[in-house]
């Protein structure tokens, strides 16, 4: 009897610590597979074609480049959309409302964290887009800067959360030493939440960006998909393809083992490589507060 | 005086800020349930579409999208929570559980669409599992698996202290203090980020375009190993697919896709709050 529940115990001991080990699995065999078949693109396509200006595959042109910058002009409006509006709400909500309307921003911010962004996507086609090309007075609504408000609304809701947990995390006491020796409430949220809060704001920035530099769907529909080299902010009014939106898009149309569909992998291994830049800086930003938090306390 | 003036700005102007943010949300859900509601019938749920698509019902996308849930759940559920259960429970505070938890932390950070390609590779042509729900289901669980994971750690985390040491102390081996005294405890977190986790899973489409989705089928699906539609994806075909669709059963789809969202949303708060009201400790 003993000796069958220490063998159980056992079992169970050893799955479960298999199971947690899960997570470093999967990450290392979504690598491996990316670089299976991504990496023989960098023998089959030379190196002055991968990194021209042209993506045309049905002709042999896999120039990455305009589909970079489309991802990075989308992403960069979609930043100046999250990122005042994101931390603005955060900093409503955490310090400033009432906790009435904390129990109802709250909740309609995740809502919107919810939404699946094919339906934002629908909604861009119908409703954002021709109301832009009218407003405007644009050729097409379905351009690079659609796409930026649209994915900015996306991050919103990550911003939110992250930006006001750090700021919830500030310690009562910070506040009440500020509020004491005279400084108003707007003072003390300057000069005295925000920079202690600071990593943690600056890991929402972060994650955010991550958030809409990975989005697919609602790229893929409202930016026209026209893979044209962005030259400056004048992209933002026209057509653009973003890298996510290149994969999903020709993916489903393409041979297995050909050379486009090694492209497509390669430029999924580009996107796995940004996601893990951002989030293991994004990470190591909060860990490095923790140590010098600690230090201050000891 | 001045600076009374300047915090009175700013109040406004975070006021007004936090006001455009939330504003277009109320928008958006109010004009989907305003556009989507006349195309809504007993037809529209029940039936499949025919006619090109272009009349008919979502019947279905609507299975698809549960089967697909159902699925995700049946992989993501338990070996989520086992991993929560060894990283709040049994890891020690060491290299090997910093580098699980960065895994973790970059896996939620992934881009949905290089899971898509993942799943192409992995599940669909190496594992020969085809365009399937089961390739499709693992690929979504793969997916939701950070969530799930943390939000469960959480949960447990916040189990106190003394639970354990009192079952321990009365004899209970460790397995048995977690399975009958943690687990129970920690339970409604657990739920709430399940259905979290699920409800992201059952509206993404681009793990899924790849590895399981169909564009239109005559059928239900029949086995786990056949392709099937699905709300998200149905929603994207019938926008930018196909011409000629008719604006009212666009709109529909779209307000059942969210509908569903918004019921699993409430749901998880609803458990929340309930486990929250009735918490002893």
């Amino acid at each position: 009897m003993q000796k069958d529940l220490s063998l159980s115990e056992f079992i169970v001991t050893r799955l479960i610590k298999a199971c947690g080990y899960s997570a470093i699995l999967f990450v290392a065999l979504i690598f491996y597979f990316l670089l299976r078949e991504g990496l023989p693109t960098l023998a089959e396509v030379d190196l002055g074609n991968l990194f021209s200006s042209r993506w045309y595959p049905v002709e042999s042109y896999y120039g990455v480049l305009p589909l970079i910058s489309g991802s990075l002009i989308v992403t960069l409006g979609a930043a100046l959309v999250a990122i005042p509006f994101g931390l603005g709400t955060a900093i409503f909500i955490a310090e400033i409302a009432p906790r009435w309307a904390r129990e109802i921003l709250k909740p309609l911010v995740e809502l919107l964290g919810g939404l699946p962004s094919v339906v934002l996507g629908f909604l861009g086609i119908l409703v954002l887009s021709p109301n832009l090309r009218i407003l405007l007075g644009l050729p097409t609504g379905l351009t690079a800067l659609a796409g930026s408000l649209l994915l900015g609304a996306i991050s919103i809701p990550t911003v939110v959360s992250v930006a006001e947990d750090a700021l919830d995390s500030v310690p009562r006491s910070y506040r009440d030493a500020a509020l004491a020796l005279g400084a108003t409430r707007w003072q003390t949220i300057w000069r005295v939440t925000l920079p202690a809060a600071r990593s943690g704001v600056l890991t929402a920035v972060m994650l955010g960006v991550g958030r809409a530099i990975g989005e697919t769907m609602t790229v893929m529909m409202v930016t026209g998909n026209a893979p044209v080299l962005a030259t400056g902010l004048g992209s933002l009014f026209a057509p653009v393809r973003t890298m996510t939106a290149t994969i999903a898009a020709e993916m489903g149309e393409v041979a297995s083992g050909s050379v486009h569909y090694h492209a497509l992998f390669f430029i999924g291994m580009v996107l796995f490589v940004i996601s893990l830049i951002v989030n293991i800086t994004a990470s190591s930003v909060v860990f490095k507060q923790k140590k010098r938090a600690e230090r201050v306390l000891s | 005086m001045n600076r009374n003036r300047v915090q009175n700005f700013g109040f406004a102007l975070l006021t007004s800020i936090t006001f455009l943010t939330v504003l277009p949300i109320l928008l958006v859900f109010g004009y989907i349930i305003v556009q989507g509601l006349p195309a809504i019938s007993w037809e529209f749920l029940s039936a499949a579409p025919y006619g090109g698509m272009r009349s008919g019902g979502i019947w279905p996308a609507i299975v698809g999208t549960f089967y697909l849930t159902l699925g995700t759940a049946i992989f993501s559920v338990p070996l989520g929570v086992a991993a929560a259960i060894y990283l709040s429970e049994y890891a020690a505070d060491n290299r090997v559980t910093g580098l699980i938890r960065l895994a973790i932390i970059n896996l939620s950070g992934i881009p949905s669409v290089v899971y898509g390609l993942f799943g192409l590779g992995l599940f669909v042509f190496f594992l020969k599992f085809g365009t399937s729900i089961l390739s499709a289901s693992l690929t979504l669980s793969i997916m939701t698996l950070p969530v799930i994971i943390s939000t469960a750690e959480e949960a447990l985390r916040a189990v106190p202290q003394a639970f354990r040491t009192i079952s321990i102390s009365v004899g209970a081996t460790r397995w048995q203090t977690i399975r009958r005294i943690i687990l129970p405890e920690a339970l409604p977190g657990i739920i709430t980020g399940v259905i979290l986790g699920l409800n992201r899973a059952a509206g993404e489409t681009a793990p899924i375009l790849f590895t399981g989705a169909a564009f239109f089928l005559p059928r239900l699906p029949g086995s786990p190993l056949d392709a099937t539609m699905a709300l998200p994806y149905h929603l994207f075909v019938i926008s930018t697919q196909v011409p000629e669709m008719p604006l009212q059963i666009q709109y529909g789809t779209a307000l059942v896709l969210v509908s569903f969202v918004v019921l699993m949303n409430l749901l998880a708060n609803f458990v929340r709050s309930r486990a929250r009201a009735r918490r002893q400790w």
